[in-house]
């Protein structure tokens, strides 16, 4: 059914005739388009454009034949339309009337110059937002203590159901991560002190590393990964849907019914979660110790009796509520800047993840520092 | 005009768990007309665009789209019959990650192998065609407003220059202004172009001023006529529609208009 389109010139009766026939559409555009440009106009004052062959024409095969026009005319012929179908004067009409509104490419800036301005436009963005994540701070704040004067804002029916989502359901996955963690960690741990004889101390080292810090440094990270990324998704598909704003105009605060329910909940859930990854830890790492390292369950008991302080473990609760708020505040914070469609979503959701493991990790280098001044 | 049927529908029977959308629906759509698709709702307007579209199979029946069978096409198949085929949906849909520009030249990139040149020449054309200034081409569909969007939805999908286009309420959303200049740029371009156009749509003004003939969902089946034996038909719904208060309106306008 398809016939291929032609062009091509050949001198009648002593003028130039270009005639162009066969299928002249956007499939054969590549071709077509090809073919336009191989044309060589002579030094001929008058070109006829021959269209009497032609069999099917669209909006493409207008405008290339009308190129092949303008390169003749460029070379200073006049070109007469000939054997143009009835059929094809509309479409000749439509192409005429909206040709040449192309609009100009920016101009290619120098890389170096390109290079500065982002580094520049990166600056004051990290900068803006900074005072823009005080800011949302800041509000939560506000709106979490005036919940605290009426506490029916707190919203109990959300609350459980975002601490069910954050908290319960992560169990699994924060066990076993748990799990494979403290067997890691018992496995490495033997096989460097076994070389100086002081395979006991593997266990003094669970009991310190895990509570202390492993336990409740994987789990926030897991739950930015897994809770964090939800919050901002979740907002920013209602920022995008205008549900956001549908709540702003009943008279409902954001803040109030989004925020402070994720944030309350996730400074809750993750330090029952740091708890049950800090025991399922120290179970993988008894598991080892027993099973590969031939030490015996009691033995291992009595040891860890010794080893583990209340202290070294209230160390690592103490992090997890400042953990959760980072976590939740952010993921809130970027789902309410979202905007413009689904991309944004994606884009802002991976920035939530990026920014509070980030925060997380400073805030734990900060609680090192200054756990150790106060030497404890 | 040659009367040729472009899409051929028979005994179409389209069900969602224990309902059943569509039972024994019959229509054909000649080439070169303005079909609307208009019902209640939840009466299955958009159900039946996506099935004729491929987008959703059938319970049973057949449909002929461009003289194939969409069920039993293959891959290669349905890529030439997308080629033919150019949609509208109901927010444009446009990809959100790419310039208007981009959604134009995104079927072109797909189906042909054009110089980077040519694609941008053509796209420019298509956004000029539908109305939008170049300036929108650069732009995303996050900066656009809704009827820009619908313009921008309508160049992408004519980019390869269809032969049958389907829109999915076109005007719904727009401001009487929009919508009666959307209608007439449809109008224009399905001259222009010889288009044959499926209209999902509830706008009266819409089937007055462009529609060839109408397709009115009722009883889970279709009736097709012009807008002068709609008006004699005695079914309820479609008395109720065609005599309504709204339509009434409409027709009195669409009246002065002409006087």
């Amino acid at each position: 059914m398809s016939d291929p389109g032609w062009i091509r010139e050949a001198e009648t009766g002593g003028r130039q005739v270009l005639s162009a026939g066969g299928d002249w559409t956007v499939t054969g555009a590549g071709a077509l388009e090809a073919a336009v440009k191989s044309l060589k106009p002579k030094d001929e004052p008058d070109v006829a454009l021959d269209l009497s062959d032609i069999s099917a024409l669209d909006t493409a095969g207008v405008w290339l034949l009308r190129q092949a026009a303008r390169r003749y005319e460029e070379a200073g012929a006049s070109v007469a339309w000939e054997g143009v179908a009835e059929r094809f004067r509309p479409l000749f009409d439509l192409v005429a009337e909206n040709e040449g509104h192309k609009p100009e490419r920016p101009p290619h800036a120098n890389a170096l110059i390109a290079a500065i301005a982002r580094l520049g436009k990166t600056t004051v963005e990290g900068w803006h937002e900074a005072v823009a994540l005080t800011a949302f701070i800041g509000l939560a704040t506000i709106t979490g203590l005036r919940a605290c004067l009426r506490p029916r804002r707190f919203r109990l029916v959300s609350l459980t159901n975002q601490i069910e989502q954050t908290g319960l359901n992560a169990m699994p996955i924060v066990g076993l991560m748990a799990f494979l963690i403290g067997i890691v960690l018992a496995y490495q741990g033997a096989i460097q002190l076994r070389k100086f004889g002081a395979e006991i101390y593997t266990i003094d080292m669970l009991a310190i590393t895990i509570p202390r810090e492993i336990g409740v440094l994987l789990t926030a990270i897991m739950v930015a990964g897994r809770s964090g990324s939800a919050f901002t998704a979740q907002i920013g598909t209602m920022k995008v849907n205008e549900e956001i704003a549908a709540m702003q105009a009943l008279g409902l605060d954001p803040m109030e019914i989004l925020v402070l329910p994720r944030v309350n909940a996730l400074m809750i859930a993750l330090p029952i979660l740091t708890l049950f990854s800090i025991f399922i830890g120290m179970v993988g790492g008894a598991a080892m110790a027993i099973v590969s390292l031939d030490m015996a369950a009691v033995q291992f008991l009595n040891r860890l009796q010794e080893a583990m302080t209340i202290k070294h473990f209230m160390v690592g609760m103490v992090k997890a509520p400042v953990f959760a708020y980072l976590i939740a505040v952010v993921g809130c914070y970027q789902g309410l800047r979202v905007s413009g469609g689904a991309e944004g979503v994606g884009r802002l959701t991976t920035r939530a993840v990026v920014l509070s493991i980030f925060l997380v990790i400073v805030a734990d280098a900060v609680f090192s520092i200054m756990f150790a001044a106060m030497d404890i | 005009m040659t009367i040729e049927p472009v899409i051929q529908i028979r005994g179409l029977i389209n069900r969602f768990g224990r309902q059943v959308v569509h039972d024994g629906v019959d229509l054909d759509v000649m080439r070169g007309e303005v079909l609307a698709l208009v019902g209640g709702s939840g009466t299955g307007k958009s159900v039946l665009m996506r099935t004729i579209l491929g987008l959703n199979r059938p319970h049973a029946g057949t449909i002929e789209l461009l003289g194939a069978d969409v069920a039993r096409m293959d891959a290669n198949a349905r890529a030439a019959t997308q080629t033919r085929c150019g949609v509208l949906f109901q927010d444009g849909a446009l990809f959100s990650s790419l310039s208007v520009t981009e959604n134009v030249q995104a079927p072109m990139r797909e189906h042909l192998r054009l110089n980077q040149g040519l694609m941008d020449e053509l796209a420019a054309l298509k956004i000029s065609m539908v109305g939008l200034p170049p300036d929108a081409g650069p732009k995303r569909p996050g900066e656009l407003s809704g009827g820009m969007r619908k313009r921008a939805g309508l160049a992408r999908a004519l980019a390869l220059d269809p032969e049958i286009v389907f829109l999915d309420e076109p005007t719904a959303g727009l401001d009487p202004i929009g919508a009666a200049g959307f209608d007439s740029l449809i109008g224009d371009l399905q001259r222009s172009l010889g288009l044959t156009v499926v209209m999902v749509t509830h706008d009266l003004d819409s089937l007055i001023a462009i529609c060839d003939r109408i397709a009115v969902l009722v009883d889970k089946k279709v009736r097709v006529g012009t807008m002068a034996e709609h008006m004699e038909d005695t079914h309820p719904w479609i008395r109720e529609y065609f005599h309504g208060p709204r339509a009434r309106a409409a027709f009195g306008a669409a009246d002065r208009g002409k006087g």
